[in-house]
């Protein structure tokens, strides 16, 4: 059991991330204080252009290893450690350091791939090579922040409340099949992707054998990380909107395939077919942040919890309804997301509540009381 | 190393000192105001320095939820109850699990106003609890006896392994709701969801009663989702919706319910809607259809023996 | 000369019981019993297949393993010594049936599955959806990639299992048409074989993969045309690099005219293809029946042999939209015992062997894999699924079902079932109808117990299992066999 919450803002408003740990704390017992974290889309403003990579470093020596693998292949604009705080609960901290690069000019041009291909590379190469290093987050204007301890605690060393971002995920660990490590704690990120799960990918054996062949290696013992990869590979690479990952993801049941029209039909049995491998299996809910919003969606059975409320240009999703009143204490509607549809939020645009009728039941006591989502994609449109 | 950096500098100074986050939910008796039929109201700090209640007047009680952790709260109802309060409001509930969890008292009545945690009215055993708001996941947790009343809609799983009492939702319901309900000799469960619910409605049911009447719903499209009744051995389903036999488990059968039927719901449901304050001709207007199970044993041709 | 070789079995009969109603002779396919007054077994021709037994109403029969005694000579086993005693006397190579009769472990059955406690629920798959739908063939890798126009549509599975290639010929007409009927009941495929396409078959043909084989035997544009798709047959895991010889008397007037050779002569299929001598050969005869066939897909079965995954990875570059990979322990309807016993590998390593390399070289969309040789249980099914198949063949399983008692006597054309005979007194023995019932109920059941498995594991469709090999765990193997399989040791 774990919990998690996604906030995005869709008019690009950045937000303090105290809020997020207060709303986090709520969901304390789903959590046993091995694992936490937070991450930001919009946090870096000052870098718009700079890889920002997170480390953890168990080790000296990984630090320097790492330090000189980043100063050979990157340009360097800063390198600091970040900041934390001493707090109760939090013990054996590993080092912690940020830095802001770009890939070195000429190298990157010998490479002949793209400059974010150049920092998967990195990644993949830092976290199986360099031993007691580990790379939390790569991306632009965005950061991971996660390690051993409850949210509250995790929030209030890293001092998340001093960051303002206009996509917020939060997660709140209680690990099962995995390790309690810095590196193991959620969110999971490569390049502008970060995520969390709730549950277990029953899946996980063949998607991490998928992933592989793309290049993606899995290093950090648990389920999660394969699906970082899996939307960075179907979207960045693959060219996939975020509906059509959520589908490939979490594709429809067969039985429903089999209702649709032609083109929905042959489209969907196509996806079916393609990402067979990549398809998530078992009890999840799973909040991807990025550089333009959020995705959130849940297993195709919903095994897992998630509900979701909209407050003016604010959406915020979350394994319980308390969290989403202690962020949204007023929220224009609140409903649980249907099984396998996913809710997704882009910064820019008008986010749209999945319901036709928004009128509140009458003698209702509390605003928004759950409604579910019914149909948020049309069939086809993941042609589209 | 980079530049010039010095690596000998840690994250953080070692001369801070470590310092508290904040508390999701605060370990701390809530504060509780306990007034009685004709006396004035009296504020107090904690629940046991209550005792002196008489007999004859059962007072009531209102307790300050805001962010107490589970434990404070359920304590301080114990502490009433023991103290003869038989009507306990709990204001300001945000999330907070377990409430009413395991309550035996037929006479208590429990209003909680926000939104209740996990599992709200676990094994109760009596008492009424009344929400002002709606209800997370598993409401009515494997239930034995008492009302649990529901003024919004509720999450998944409501009244799993449910063996007697009432749950009435006025809004939505999730998944799984209904899952394993079962009866057992004068112990007959029933729900009754106001608006809609999603897939697996009565799955495994075994026994009891649920009505679906989807006159108070937000949503659009169908009232029921897909595999209703699946696995279904027992009990009945009354939905105030056309059902299609695709959307259901192949262990029950379809009919329009008869007016004998009908004539055995219209209390509850006339009932169910004076709760809500909702209009009862309306819920009683229209095609009620039965769903239930075609066998006691719909896997007696399973199996074979080795 | 004498015959050394002393009976294997002892046919006891209890007089007591007897009705002395005769049903055991008319029943007996190996003219064991001959009757005066009560009957009276040769031991010598009982090949223990208890059609006698099953059909005597007094159950007075008993078939039993010979008490005689050989002296212990564990170098020697009794097995050895009458190969050597037959060969001496005969000159003949030894030739038998069905799956190799040597003792060998299986990998299947050091394989253990997981399943899901607390941290993930397992799934009831009788009361929540549980998929097993399968597509065969080749899929595009990104989404929004229109399929390349020579590329075949993909094949439907209601569950990943298909009936293995029986020819006709080799099987018996009435087994063709249970194996047809059951397929289109089941949603699932039936394999002709190489002996042609009987037009008892042809309303059924939805269901019919038909195959092309060395002999090329009723191979016409209209056969072609007829299947939902087509297999090219270069090996069979019993025989891996042998031909076929059908003998003159199975080649009745029915099987003559489906293979469109003359009635009484020899049905030979030669060892290779001979239009095939290389891979680009293999290349140039998969597009010449896509472009004869209307682009059906086009699969290619081979044995598996030491260089498989090489071997398969050529067959997928070459164009196939299977790879259908038979193992050592595959049946047969005659094959030599020494290549039977002796040549090729068990399909468990070739299957993991296969599935890695065309993952390692990233054209595991390019093709299906299909795995036989033998497959015995649902268990040996999710196993095989687990280590990367997209489906398995079923042909002993199969016969089995129909009422095959392996007695490894195919090659003699007298299958007192019924099954592997061209004889119209023991054909008729097969009800297609009835046959076909029993093998829905076979795959009904495995599909069942496929979807318990799946279920303790905690997924809800087949595709979560393929190819999971996290999800095996091996008991007993050597560190490089585990290695191979890319299969943990249990307890890791």
């Amino acid at each position: 059991m774990c919990g998690l919450i996604g906030f995005s803002d869709t008019a690009g408003t950045r937000h303090s991330g105290e809020a997020v740990v207060r709303a986090m704390a709520l969901q304390h017992d789903r959590g046993n204080g091995l694992g936490a974290g937070y991450a930001g889309h919009g946090i870096y403003p000052e870098f718009p252009d700079h890889y920002a990579f997170h480390l953890i470093y168990e080790t000296r020596e990984a630090l320097e290893a790492t330090e000189a693998f980043i100063d050979h292949y990157y340009d360097l604009e800063r390198a600091e450690a970040l900041p934390t705080r001493r707090t109760t609960g939090i013990t054996d901290a590993p080092l912690l350091w940020r830095y802001f690069a770009k890939p070195e000019s000429k190298k990157l041009r010998d490479s002949g791939i793209s400059d974010d291909d150049y920092v998967v590379n990195a990644v993949m190469h830092i976290n199986t090579s360099i031993e007691g290093a580990t790379v939390a987050s790569s991306g632009k204007n965005m950061g991971v922040f996660k390690g051993v301890g409850f949210p509250e605690e995790i929030g209030h060393f890293y001092r998340i409340e001093d960051y303002e971002a206009h996509t917020w995920i939060a997660h709140n660990r209680f690990p099962t099949n995995s390790l309690a490590w810095w590196g193991g704690a959620h969110p999971f990120s490569l390049l502008n992707y970060s995520l969390v799960h709730n549950g277990e990918i029953s899946s996980y054996g063949i998607n991490k054998r998928y992933i592989r062949q793309f290049g993606y290696i899995c290093t950090m013992f648990t389920d999660t990380e394969v699906a970082a990869y899996l939307f960075d590979l179907l979207i960045r690479r693959h060219g996939l909107t975020a509906e059509q990952a959520c589908k490939a993801l979490a594709p429809p049941l067969w039985s429903q395939i089999d209702r649709m029209d032609d083109k929905a039909r042959h489209d969907y049995t196509l996806l079916r077919e393609i990402y067979a491998s990549a398809m998530l299996n078992g009890p999840f809910a799973i909040v991807l942040g990025t550089d333009e919003g959020m995705v959130a969606f849940n297993d195709r059975v919903k095994l897992r919890p998630l509900v979701a409320a909209v407050e003016g240009t604010q959406v915020a999703v979350a394994s319980e309804e308390s969290s989403l009143r202690e962020l949204l204490p007023a929220p224009d509607f609140l409903w649980a997301p249907k099984a396998g549809e996913p809710v997704i939020v882009r910064r820019g645009q008008a986010f749209q509540p999945p319901v036709v009728s928004t009128s509140k039941p009458a003698g209702s006591p509390v605003g928004g009381a759950v409604a579910s989502m019914d149909v948020l994609t049309s069939e086809s449109e993941v042609s589209a | 190393m980079i530049g010039n950096l010095s690596h000998d500098k840690m994250n953080m100074a070692e001369a801070d000192p470590a310092t508290r986050p904040i508390e999701g939910y605060v370990h701390r008796a809530p504060t509780v105001t306990v007034s009685r039929r004709d006396t004035t109201a009296a504020t107090i700090t904690t629940a046991a320095s209550s005792a002196t209640a008489t007999p004859a007047a059962p007072p009531a009680a209102i307790v300050d939820a805001d962010h107490i952790y589970y434990r404070e709260l359920n304590a301080a109802i114990a502490g009433l109850v023991a103290d003869g309060v038989r009507d306990i409001t709990l204001r300001r509930v945000n999330g907070q699990r377990y409430l009413g969890n395991g309550l035996t008292s037929p006479d208590l009545r429990l209003r909680i106003e926000g939104v209740p945690g996990q599992d709200l009215g676990m094994f109760l055993g009596g008492a009424a609890i009344e929400v002002y708001g709606n209800a997370q996941d598993g409401v009515g947790n494997t239930m034995e006896a008492g009302h649990i009343h529901v003024h919004g809609s509720a999450g998944d799983v409501v009244g799993y392994g449910m063996r007697g009492g009432e749950v009435f939702i006025r809004g939505d319901v999730g998944y799984r709701v209904g899952i394993h309900m079962k009866q057992y000799q004068s112990r007959v469960p029933t729900i009754i969801i106001g608006g809609k619910a999603r897939d697996f409605f009565g799955e495994y049911m075994a026994g009891g009663r649920m009505i679906l009447l989807d006159v108070a719903s937000q949503l659009s499209g169908d009232a029921l989702g897909m595999y209703v009744g699946t696995g279904m051995h027992g009990g009945e389903i009354y939905a105030r919706c056309p059902v299609n036999p695709a959307q259901c488990g192949r262990e029950v059968g379809l009919t329009p319910a008869t007016d004998d039927q009908m004539a055995e719901l219209t209390p509850l449901i006339s009932r169910f809607c004076t709760v809500f304050g909702l209009d009862a001709d309306r819920a009683l207007a229209g095609q009620f259809t039965r769903i239930a199970p075609v066998s006691s044993r719909p896997y007696g041709n399973l199996y074979v023996n080795l | 000369m004498i015959d050394y070789i002393q009976p294997e079995f002892h046919v006891d009969i209890d007089y007591d019981k007897c009705h002395k109603c005769g049903r055991c002779q008319g029943q007996c396919g190996w003219g064991v019993y001959s009757f005066v007054g009560r009957p009276l077994p040769d031991d010598a021709k009982c090949r223990a297949c208890h059609r006698c037994v099953t059909f005597c109403p007094a159950h007075c029969i008993t078939i039993k393993r010979s008490d005689l005694a050989y002296r212990e000579n564990p170098n020697w086993p009794v097995a050895a010594r009458k190969a050597v005693w037959r060969q001496g006397a005969s000159g003949g190579v030894l030739l038998s049936s069905m799956g190799s009769d040597r003792p060998r472990t299986s990998l299947f059955d050091a394989l253990a599955l997981d399943a899901c406690q607390v941290t993930n629920p397992s799934i009831d798959p009788l009361r929540e959806p549980m998929e097993t739908r399968t597509t065969l063939g080749k899929r595009p890798q990104v989404f929004g990639d229109e399929p390349p126009k020579e590329w075949a549509g993909r094949m439907t599975l209601a569950t990943p299992i298909l009936f293995a290639p029986m020819s006709f010929g080799s099987v018996s007409l009435n087994v063709h048409k249970a194996l047809a009927l059951a397929a289109r009941e089941l949603g699932i495929y039936m394999n002709t074989g190489e002996g042609g396409l009987h037009p008892d078959l042809y309303p059924l043909a939805d269901n019919v993969i038909v195959q092309v084989a060395s002999g090329r035997f009723g191979v016409t544009p209209e056969y072609l045309g007829r299947g939902a798709a087509i297999e090219i047959k270069v090996g069979q895991g019993a025989k891996p690099g042998i031909g076929g010889h059908l003998p003159g008397e199975k080649i009745n007037a029915e099987v003559s005219t489906t293979r469109m050779i003359p009635q009484g002569t020899d049905a030979i299929s030669p060892a290779p293809h001979h239009d095939i001598y290389s891979i680009e050969d293999l290349r140039q005869l998969i597009y010449s029946l896509k472009e004869a066939s209307g682009y059906k897909p086009v699969g290619v079965k081979i044995a598996a042999v030491h260089n498989v995954g090489a071997i398969a990875s050529g067959v997928v570059r070459a164009g196939a939209d299977y790879v259908y990979l038979d193992g050592m322990n595959g049946g047969t309807g005659a094959a030599p015992a020494v290549i039977r016993d002796h040549v090729g590998i068990p399909v468990e390593l070739a299957l993991a062997v296969v599935d890695q390399r065309l993952r390692d070289e990233n054209i595991r969309n390019q093709a299906s894999i299909i795995v036989a040789g033998s497959i015995r249980s649902s268990a040996d099914l999710a196993k095989a699924l687990a280590l990367g198949a997209d489906a398995v063949a079923l042909g002993s399983a199969a016969l089995l079902a129909l009422g095959c008692h392996l007695c490894q006597g195919c090659h003699t054309g007298s299958c007192s079932w019924g099954l592997t005979t061209q004889k119209p007194e023991l054909t008729r023995r097969l009800d297609p109808e009835e046959g076909a019932q029993r093998l829905v109920n076979l795959v009904g059941a495995w599909t069942h117990e496929l979807q318990e498995i799946l279920g303790a594991l905690g997924v809800n469709a087949v595709e979560s299992l393929r190819g999971s090999r996290d999800r095996l765990r091996a008991i007993g193997l050597d560190a490089q066999t585990c290695d191979i399989l890319g299969v943990a040791p249990a307890g890791r």
